[in-house]
This record gives C-alpha cells, sequence and structure tokens, in this order.
C-alpha cells in the first residue's frame, strides 16, 4: 500500500503540470457536451488506440493476404485472390516438406507442432511440481518463489544470451562434462540437442509465470478440505488426484490457454539464441513470418500476412474448442 | 429558507417501479423522517431529491423552484451518506474544503467555514487525519462537517447513525437534533429506526412499497395510526393483533369476539363500526391492563415473563394459540405457566376494518 | 571442542532448513521438497550468477576452458628488455624445486622462459607441463569501462532509448487505460458493453499476427525508425483496462456522488479521487508495462531500423553477431541491461506477483 501511495505521489509530480491544461479542456467539454456523453470522452483515447493499432490491423492483414507485391502500402497493392495461400499450400507432398515451393513453411509448422505440445506439457507440469512445493509448509518460502519467478523479469534477449554463453563449446556445462570425464558436446550445432535446449531454456524462462498462477490457484484451496481428507484418511498421492487436481481444473485451464498461446507465440528467445538453426531446426512459425515479412528481400508481405492469419485462425480455433470443453465440463 | 414540494414523482428502474407515487409537502425548518421497511424506497426518495437519481415523472420543487432539470450539485442540498463516503486520501480539512475548492470560492472563506464546522462539530483536532485514522462517530461528525460547510438549503441523511454502536447512537441522535435547532434548516432523514424517527422528526413520513402511508408527528401516528401497517411498524414492541368481529355495539361500548376467546367489552366509540363486521384488534402492550385475581378480561397463559427491573414483558398465549405481549410497569409477579387476565382500559385501543385502514378514533363520552 | 561445536552448527543449519513452519513431524515429502527446491535454486539461479561473475573476468581468463569458477587473472612482471609485461609461471625444476619465471613465448610443448630476477642469466627452455600459471584472483572493472568507452556515446543513447520508450508508454498506458477503466466502471451508458468487449477482444489477437500492418501503420504515420513509432501501438494494452476497471468497480459510487454533489466536475472526480484511490491497480499495470516495454524485442526490431533508434534489447542483440568474439564486453552488457530489473524485482516482487496472481495476466 505505501509503495502504491509513495509511486501515486511520484507519477503525480509527473504529470502535474499537463493535468492543469486538461482539466480546463475536459470541464469545457462537459459544459459542451453534458456529463452523460462524458465517458465516451475518457473513452476516447485508448478506443482510438485500440482501433487504430489492433482492430484494423486485422482487417488490413486479411487484405495484405490476397494482394501481392512487396509494396508496403495496400494502396499500392494488387489484388492477386488466393496466390498467396496458393504459395504456401504448394506442395507435392505435404508431408514432405522439401517437394514444397515454400519448404520453410511447412518445417517451421512442423517444428512448431512438436515445439508447443512438448514445450506446453514440460511447462505446466513443472510449474505445477514447483507450485506444490511451494504451497507446502516450508521455510524461506517468498525467497523459493522469488528464484522461481525472477527469470520472468529478464529479457528475452538476456535469457538467450546467458544460455548461449553456459551452452557454447567452452561453456560452463561442456567444462563440467569434460571435468566428470565425458566428451563435450556442441550443443546448439547438433537439430536434436539444439531442439532440446530451446524447449528448456523457454520453460526456464516462462515457468515462474505459471508457477505464480498455479500457486495462488492452490492457496485458494480451503484449508479445511484438506484437513477432512485427512480424517478420512486419505494418502498424499489421493489427496492430490481426488482433491487438489479436481478443484486446480479451472485455474490449470486458464494456464493451459495462455502456455499454448504464448508458445506458439514463440520468437524471441530463440531468434537470439538458435537463430532458428542450426539449419531450421529451430526455425517456429512467428521467425517465420518475421523471416518472410521482413528479414528476407524482396519483402513478402502478403505471405506473411497469410501465414499469420493461418496461425491467428489455428489460435482462435483452439481457444474455441478449450471453452467449449471447459464449458461442457463444468454442466456435470 | 427553504420548503420541498414532492408533486407526484415516479421513479422506475428498467421495468420496476420502485417510487408509485409520492406527493408531500415540507415546510421551511421542519425535520422529516422517512421510516419503512427495508427496500420500502427511502433511499432512492432521498437520491431523487438530491438529484442523484433522475425522476421518471412527477416535479420537485425547492422554494417553489423545479429543480428536476437542476443538477445536483447546484439544487442547494447536501447529503450525508449512510457509508459517510468520506474521500479515503484526504484529511479531513480536505475533505471539508474539496466541495468549497471545487467552486472557487476564496481561500480565506474556505478556511473560515471549515474552522466553523469543525468547531461546530468538535473535530478541530481531527483536521490533519485521514477518514481510516477516525473512530466511527468521528466519520459521522465529519460526514456531517462536510455537509455543513457547503451551507445548504436542505440536509438530506440516509441511515447515517447505522453503522453506529447503540451508545453513540443515542448520542449522536441528540447532537443531530442539537444541530437542527441550532441551524434552523430544514433536514430530511431516513432511518428504519423508529426509535430514531420517534425521538428527532418533527414529521415523520411512513414508506411501503414506496407509497406514504400516513404523515404526522409522531405522536399522531402513534396514537392515531392510520391503518395496520402503521400500527404495526410505529411503536417498539409491536402492537398486539387479534383478529374477530364485532359481536354487539352498545351506545359507549363495543363488543369484540374472536373463536375460542370470552367476548371482550371495550370502552369508548368508533364510527363506522356495524355489527358482526369483521375487524382485526389492536392493543399495544402497555395498555394492558393485568389482573392477576379477578377473571376479567382474556386469560392469557404466561410462557416467558422477562424482568427488566423497572418493568416487565409477559410472553402469554391466548387461547387459540395466539401469542400476546404484555408490558407491566414495575416487577411483575407473574411466572411461567401462570395464567393472568388482560383487556385494555377504556380508549386505548384500536379497531381496523377488513381492509387493514383504523375505524377512526375511539371515541369516550 | 571445535569438532562438537562444528557439527552442533551443522544441525542448528540442517534443522532450520529441515524444519517445517508449523509444528509436526518430519516427512518423507519435506525432504523432496527441499531437494526439488534446492535443485531448482541451482538451475534457475546459478546460470545468471555465472553470466554476472563471467561479465568480471579477462578475455584470457574467458577463453579457458574448462572454464575458472572466479575471474582470475595472470600475475605479470615487467622484465627489463620486453615492452610488454610477462605473465609468471612457476615452474618444477629437473631437481623437484620450484622457480618462479616469466614466459616469453610458448612455442608448441615448449615455452621460454626468463628469470625476472635475473634477466641477465638469460632465456630457459622448459617443458609446459611443468609451468603452471601464478594467478589471483582479479574483478575485471574494465570490462564495463571499455563498454561504455568503446562504443563511443553510442550506449547511452541505447539506454536513453529504451528509458524513453519505457517511461513514455508507461505514462501514456496509464492515463488512457485509467481514463477508460473509469468510463467503463463508474458510468452507466448505451454502448459500454461494446466498448468493453472490443478492448478486451484484443486479448485475442496475438502481437505478432497483426506485425505486418501494425509495421504499415506505423510507416503510414511516419513513424518507422522513430521512438513513437513502438510507444504508439503499445498503450492500449486491454489487460490494464481490465485490471483496472476491475479495481475501480470496489470503489463506492456513493463517494462519487459526494464528489459530484461537491460540485467537483467529472475531470476533477477522475483526477482528484478515483485515481489516487486505484494506486495499487495503477501501480501493478505500471510494472507490467515497464516489464514488457523494456524487454520488448520483435516490435522495436521491425520498426526501429536505425542505430540512433536502438534500445538496449536491440543493441545486446546485435552485438551478438558484430562482437560475436568480444564476450567481455558482451556479458558485461547482458548484466547491466538485466540489472535495472533485477532491482526493480527485488523491490516489488510482492507487487507483481498478487498483480498476476490476482488476474492471470502479463
Ligand atoms: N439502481 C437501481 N436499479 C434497480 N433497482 C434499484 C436501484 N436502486 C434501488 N433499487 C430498488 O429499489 C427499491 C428501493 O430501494 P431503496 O434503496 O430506496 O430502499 P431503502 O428503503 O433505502 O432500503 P434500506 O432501508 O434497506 O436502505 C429496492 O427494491 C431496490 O432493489
Ligand atoms: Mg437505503
Amino acid at each position: 500500500m505505501s509503495a502504491g501511495t509513495q509511486f501515486a505521489a511520484a507519477a503525480g509530480a509527473v504529470v502535474a503540470l499537463p493535468a492543469r491544461l486538461v482539466e480546463p479542456v475536459m470541464y469545457g467539454l462537459q459544459r459542451l457536451l453534458g456529463i452523460r456523453r462524458m465517458p465516451w470522452v475518457f473513452l476516447l483515447p485508448n478506443l482510438v488506440a485500440v482501433i487504430l493499432f489492433a482492430l484494423l490491423p486485422v482487417f488490413i492483414n486479411v487484405f495484405y493476404s490476397v494482394s501481392g507485391s512487396d509494396r508496403l502500402f495496400p494502396w499500392d497493392r494488387p489484388l492477386v485472390g488466393g496466390a498467396n495461400y496458393a504459395t504456401l499450400f504448394d506442395c507435392d507432398n505435404f508431408l514432405d516438406p522439401s517437394t514444397c515451393s515454400r519448404d520453410l513453411f511447412w518445417r517451421a509448422l512442423g517444428n512448431s507442432l512438436v515445439f508447443v505440445p512438448v514445450q506446453v506439457t514440460a511447462m505446466i507440469l513443472i510449474a505445477l511440481l514447483t507450485a506444490i512445493c511451494l504451497n507446502r509448509d516450508i521455510r524461506a518460502r517468498g525467497f523459493f518463489r522469488g528464484i522461481f519467478f525472477f527469470p520472468v523479469m529478464l529479457s528475452p534477449v538476456v535469457v538467450a544470451l546467458t544460455w548461449q554463453w553456459i551452452l557454447q563449446r567452452n561453456g560452463a556445462l561442456n567444462g563440467l562434462i569434460s571435468s566428470a570425464g565425458l566428451t563435450p558436446v556442441n550443443w546448439l550445432v547438433f537439430p536434436n540437442t539444439a531442439f532440446f535446449w530451446s524447449v528448456f531454456v523457454t520453460v526456464w524462462a516462462h515457468m515462474g509465470f505459471y508457477t505464480i498462477i498455479l500457486l495462488a490457484g492452490l492457496q485458494a484451496i480451503p484449508r479445511d478440505v484438506y484437513e477432512a481428507a485427512r480424517m478420512d484418511s486419505a494418502t498424499p498421492w489421493r489427496v492430490f488426484t481426488r482433491i487438489t487436481l479436481p478443484l486446480l481444473k479451472p485455474v490449470l485451464l486458464v494456464v493451459f490457454i495462455l502456455a499454448v498461446i504464448r508458445s506458439v507465440q514463440t520468437f524471441d528467445e530463440l531468434y537470439v539464441l538458435t537463430g532458428g538453426g542450426p539449419g531450421s531446426a529451430t526455425m517456429l512459425m512467428v521467425q517465420y513470418i518475421f523471416e518472410v515479412g521482413f528479414a528476407s528481400q524482396p519483402r513478402n508481405f502478403g505471405l506473411a500476412a497469410a501465414a499469420s492469419l493461418l496461425l491467428g485462425v489455428a489460435l482462435l480455433i483452439f481457444t474455441g474448442i478449450q471453452m467449449r470443453i471447459s464449458r461442457s465440463g463444468r454442466d456435470d | 429558507m427553504a420548503s420541498l414540494t414532492l408533486d407526484k414523482v415516479t421513479k422506475s428502474f428498467g421495468a420496476v417501479e420502485v417510487i408509485p407515487g409520492v406527493d408531500l409537502d415540507i415546510k421551511d425548518g421542519e425535520f422529516v423522517v422517512f421510516v419503512g421497511p427495508s427496500g420500502c424506497g427511502k433511499s432512492t426518495l432521498l437520491r431523487l431529491i438530491a438529484g442523484l437519481e433522475d425522476v421518471s415523472d412527477g416535479d420537485i420543487r425547492i422554494e417553489g423552484d423545479s429543480v428536476v432539470s437542476i443538477p445536483a450539485a447546484d439544487r442547494g442540498v447536501a447529503m450525508v451518506f449512510q457509508s459517510y463516503a468520506l474521500y479515503p486520501h484526504m484529511t479531513v480539512r480536505e475533505n471539508l474544503s474539496f466541495g468549497l475548492e471545487n467552486i472557487r470560492m476564496a481561500k480565506p472563506e474556505i478556511t473560515r467555514r471549515v474552522t466553523e464546522a469543525a468547531t461546530l462539530l468538535q473535530i478541530e483536532q481531527l483536521l490533519e487525519r485521514r477518514p481510516k485514522q477516525l473512530s466511527g462517530g468521528q466519520r459521522q461528525r465529519v460526514a456531517i462537517g462536510r455537509a455543513i460547510t457547503r451551507d445548504p438549503k436542505i440536509f438530506l441523511f440516509d441511515e447515517p447513525l447505522s453503522n453506529l454502536d447503540a451508545e453513540l447512537r443515542v448520542m449522536m441522535r441528540v447532537e443531530i437534533t442539537k444541530l437542527h435547532e441550532r441551524l434552523g434548516n430544514t433536514m430530511i432523514y431516513v432511518t428504519h429506526d423508529q426509535i430514531e424517527a420517534m425521538t428527532m422528526a418533527d414529521k415523520i413520513v411512513v414508506l411501503r412499497k414506496g407509497v406514504i402511508e400516513q404523515v404526522g408527528a409522531p405522536l399522531d401516528l402513534y396514537n392515531h395510526p392510520r391503518n395496520l401497517f402503521v400500527a404495526g411498524f410505529i411503536g417498539s414492541p409491536r402492537m398486539n393483533f387479534v383478529e374477530g368481529r364485532i359481536e354487539a355495539l352498545g351506545e359507549h361500548t363495543i363488543t369484540f369476539a374472536a373463536d375460542g376467546l370470552p367476548p371482550l367489552v371495550l370502552d369508548g366509540a368508533v364510527e363506522g363500526a356495524a355489527t358482526g363486521a369483521p375487524v382485526t384488534l389492536g392493543v399495544r402492550p402497555e395498555d394492558f391492563l393485568v389482573s392477576h385475581a379477578a377473571e376479567k378480561g382474556w386469560p392469557a397463559t404466561v410462557s416467558i415473563a422477562e424482568q427488566y427491573g423497572a418493568s416487565s414483558y409477559l410472553h402469554c398465549t391466548l387461547p387459540g394459540d395466539r401469542p400476546v405481549l404484555i408490558h407491566e410497569p414495575g416487577q411483575s409477579k407473574a411466572g411461567r405457566g401462570d395464567v393472568i387476565h388482560v383487556a385494555p382500559p377504556a380508549g386505548r385501543w384500536h379497531l381496523f376494518d377488513a381492509e387493514g385502514l383504523a375505524l377512526g378514533n375511539p371515541r369516550l363520552s | 571442542m571445535t569438532e562438537a561445536s562444528m557439527t552442533k552448527t551443522d544441525m542448528s543449519v540442517s534443522a532450520f532448513l529441515m524444519r517445517r513452519r508449523g509444528r509436526g513431524r518430519f516427512h518423507w515429502t519435506d525432504g523432496l521438497t527441499y531437494a526439488y527446491l534446492l535443485l531448482g535454486l541451482v538451475v534457475m539461479f546459478v546460470p545468471v550468477l555465472w553470466v554476472v561473475v563471467s561479465s568480471f573476468k579477462t578475455p584470457a581468463n574467458l577463453a579457458e576452458f574448462p572454464p575458472t569458477i572466479l575471474p582470475f587473472s595472470a600475475e605479470t612482471a615487467v622484465v627489463e628488455g620486453f615492452d610488454e609485461p610477462l605473465p609468471l609461471f612457476d615452474v618444477v625444476g629437473e631437481d623437484g624445486e620450484t622457480v618462479r619465471l616469466a614466459q616469453i613465448r610458448r612455442v608448441g610443448i615448449q615455452a621460454q622462459m626468463i628469470d625476472p630476477a635475473d634477466p641477465e642469466a638469460g632465456r630457459i627452455v622448459v617443458p609446459v607441463e611443468n609451468a603452471t600459471p601464478v594467478r589471483r584472483v582479479y574483478l575485471a572493472f574494465e570490462n564495463y569501462t571499455n563498454l561504455l568507452a568503446s562504443s563511443g556515446n553510442q550506449i547511452w543513447r541505447y539506454v536513453f532509448n529504451s528509458l524513453f520508450i519505457t517511461v513514455v508508454a508507461t505514462v501514456i498506458t496509464l492515463v488512457m487505460n485509467s481514463m477508460a477503466a473509469f468510463a467503463l466502471s463508474k458510468y452507466r451508458f448505451r454502448g459500454s458493453n461494446v466498448a468493453l468487449v472490443s478492448i478486451l477482444a484484443t486479448l485475442m489477437i496475438p502481437a505478432t499476427v497483426v506485425l505486418v500492418p501494425t509495421y504499415m501503420i506505423v510507416a503510414q504515420l511516419g513513424l518507422v525508425g522513430n521512438l513513437w513509432g513502438v510507444i504508439l501501438p503499445t498503450v492500449a494494452t486491454p489487460t490494464g483496462v481490465f485490471l483496472l476497471r476491475q479495481y475501480m468497480l470496489t470503489i463506492p459510487d456513493e463517494l462519487i456522488e459526494a464528489a459530484r454533489m461537491d460540485h467537483a466536475s467529472e475531470w476533477r472526480i477522475f483526477w482528484r479521487i478515483i485515481l489516487p484511490l486505484s494506486s495499487p491497480a495503477l501501480a501493478v499495470v505500471a510494472i507490467f508495462s515497464i516489464l514488457s516495454r523494456w524487454n520488448d524485442f520483435l516490435l522495436p526490431l521491425v520498426v526501429l531500423n536505425r542505430r540512433e533508434s536502438y534500445t538496449l534489447q536491440l543493441a545486446l542483440a546485435s552485438f551478438q553477431t558484430e562482437y560475436g568474439i568480444q564476450y567481455e564486453i558482451l556479458l558485461a552488457m547482458t548484466t547491466l541491461t538485466a540489472l535495472p530489473l533485477a532491482c526493480a524485482f527485488i523491490f516489488l516482487q510482492r507487487y507483481i506477483t498478487t498483480g498476476i496472481a490476482s488476474t492471470g495476466i502479463k
């Protein structure tokens, strides 16, 4: 509370002067429009920003995906119908990316299809385990909670560089391995190990976030339920499966949806850690969009938009199915 | 100062009609109390007067001028909220002066008014504190002080004492009454505590489901309730009711009968009474005369005798399993299981017809 | 005696760690819990610690394999006849005695050494395996000073850009979001639900999906390469509106009515009553905004295409490719970039975690 008040005081000082100028304007508007229209005045700035940078782009994106050329502005771009989609789907054999004209798209898609389930599963299991441990009657709980949480605060670039430093050929991990008498491995050079570390590093960076949510969920389960279970002499495992998990289900669902959405959007850490490599072994969908739309010459905005729309639709369907499942689960 | 007129005021929230139509005249300087059961629309009526809600229909006039289209701030009324609604992040002084700063009053005048209100309410030493650092009673004073600094024509209070403990309530009750005497402003006060209503009001307005049931001076309402609802609502403990019929009409007596009870001869007469008409007899607990020996009146079996020392309350049962509460001055000799005989003395009873309306007042010859 | 006291302290340490907060006996699951948490401590914390320690190593020390745990630097000596200071080695002679020599150069498995105390004695050739370098713990602060100096004033430019974006975007976010939240929580008006839903619906739109059109709009506004080009698209956070609205719903309406009867204009009610009372929620929104603006990568990567407009994150990522070999600079910069948030975290941990826990958003 006191930190909040201090913060408010500081923020107040920063914006006090502009506020002086705003007040007469707002008062004039109130006289002009009447109190009933004032909520719209308050809403306006936010609404404009939302429309300009969130809603409008969705529609423009649709247009991009059906228009061609490397020109940026919509009015310069000729309509090409479904050509961008056709290019993406131009494959002789859908199971073999190298037969596609855009093989990178299919490799990225395939990578994402492996990466997302593996990363989300690992993330939720570890976060749940951590949350359960932190929810126990332990010493220094705040300290441990902080330890598991703090990587969430680090920037993706810092996270990637940190692990790169550890995983590089002469890095700390290989140092440990060689002092144990084993052969050092060039972790980020081989597709399989690079993929493993991609999952590991992203889980490392984000699990604290989900741990906190799950921990809050666990703490919301009333103590007396556990005490009643103890009176019924339930084993710890039964307590976990029959009480903790069912009561945690709504929170788990939220965590699951958030984790999937953000896993699909993974970009920053891997862009710096592996750059999508070796080859295209760790290139995911968002990086593909970035490469096609911004990093390659000529920039192919149409293809990037088509790919991103497919991604968006996939996410929407996924969320819809999840909502449906959760609702049907609540009915019975 | 200010008179207030409500003219066919109605209020609906969507399809729900909360106030079906209220007419009321309040004279300048009056202390008017709105009472009624919870949810009857007291707060709504008050908020209509304050301008916090717009009337659906009808007119509100202050000093004869319609105010329905004037915003709350400009009506010249001040409101003391049930939850006090003190600005929690401001000191008491800032709370008192905020409204005056908003109308760009000169600093010295603000200081003068704040000091004056603070002195009046004896909160000078609290001026630099925040509402959190005040007791309930002190917060109440600040809330009243905030109303006073604005120098309103009409004060509105919405159950201002309901968050205080019993002792403080009695104290604040007296203080508000004194304040009214000193300031002389029109005040409208909402409560569902009828002791507050009885002791403070010049005029009580009894509301039920958004309709005014009766308006009058406290003792008028007590002595001459217009209907069953007011009779039951005003007075504590509640009036006892027995349903029955008029068996016989004498010149100065009425014989009341109910199944299983011996006929009771009531001294006094009312207009509109007819033999055989179904009526409800109402007698206040303190009006029953108790006789322990003589077999006069109704036999009542004592189930619980509460001895308060100065007086006693006997919870009794009349034949036919009718509960009745009887007040006996002093310390009662009756105990559990005893049978006593009770009857109302001349004129200390009320008869209500089948619709619940009072059959006039008992006249004694 | 000493041994006894040792075991005693040992016991009390383990007792401290093992004892549960409540009463009750120690259960085997407690052991597992602590084992897991300690493992977590190592996995979560040591990597970052390692980067910080590494950032204090000299280039020579960094190149060593296997790496040393602490930052070391070789002892050197200035020897007559040589311009550069020479590194010192402890050499085991054939007679088994150790002498301290300065190495001139290394040729295969042989090294030419010279005795710094007696340079006249001439060069001595010794087998490399008989020589161990003389070292001491040394914190190479020059990594940091070099970082600040070598890039000229560039680094301060990046810091300024990052700070500017973070502060300005956060202030605008706070004001705009709280204004919208105020309208959506304290007024009943037609269209409020539509407005609320359309703001919250943007939660469903991943930023990456609309990257291209966002870039187009930024370009259309003429803001490519301009810091405002990354500020404006991010200010209307739906999460901020949501969180603030939920909080403002708990502020009693009577306060607003009282203020209105006190002649306060709507803006004054917002500014003087609602904003101060929402400060806990504002703090949470501010922290999230600061975090995500400071760490933002993809949008700046796309929009800020000139070096002068780079943020710290962009500069750091580009250092990786440009200065790929200069690890000491890269590590120092990594540490510097993470530092502000690490400090903030220590002070604000409770706010952040309760903020996340209560809203499930970041
Ligand atoms: N904003 C509103 N929208 C819809 N119905 C409302 C609203 N405000 C009040 N009501 C309804 O109007 C009726 C009267 O409410 P009001 O608050 O005036 O009662 P009250 O007499 O003050 O009760 P109490 O003694 O409990 O304070 C209630 O049934 C309430 O549910
Ligand atoms: Mg009320």
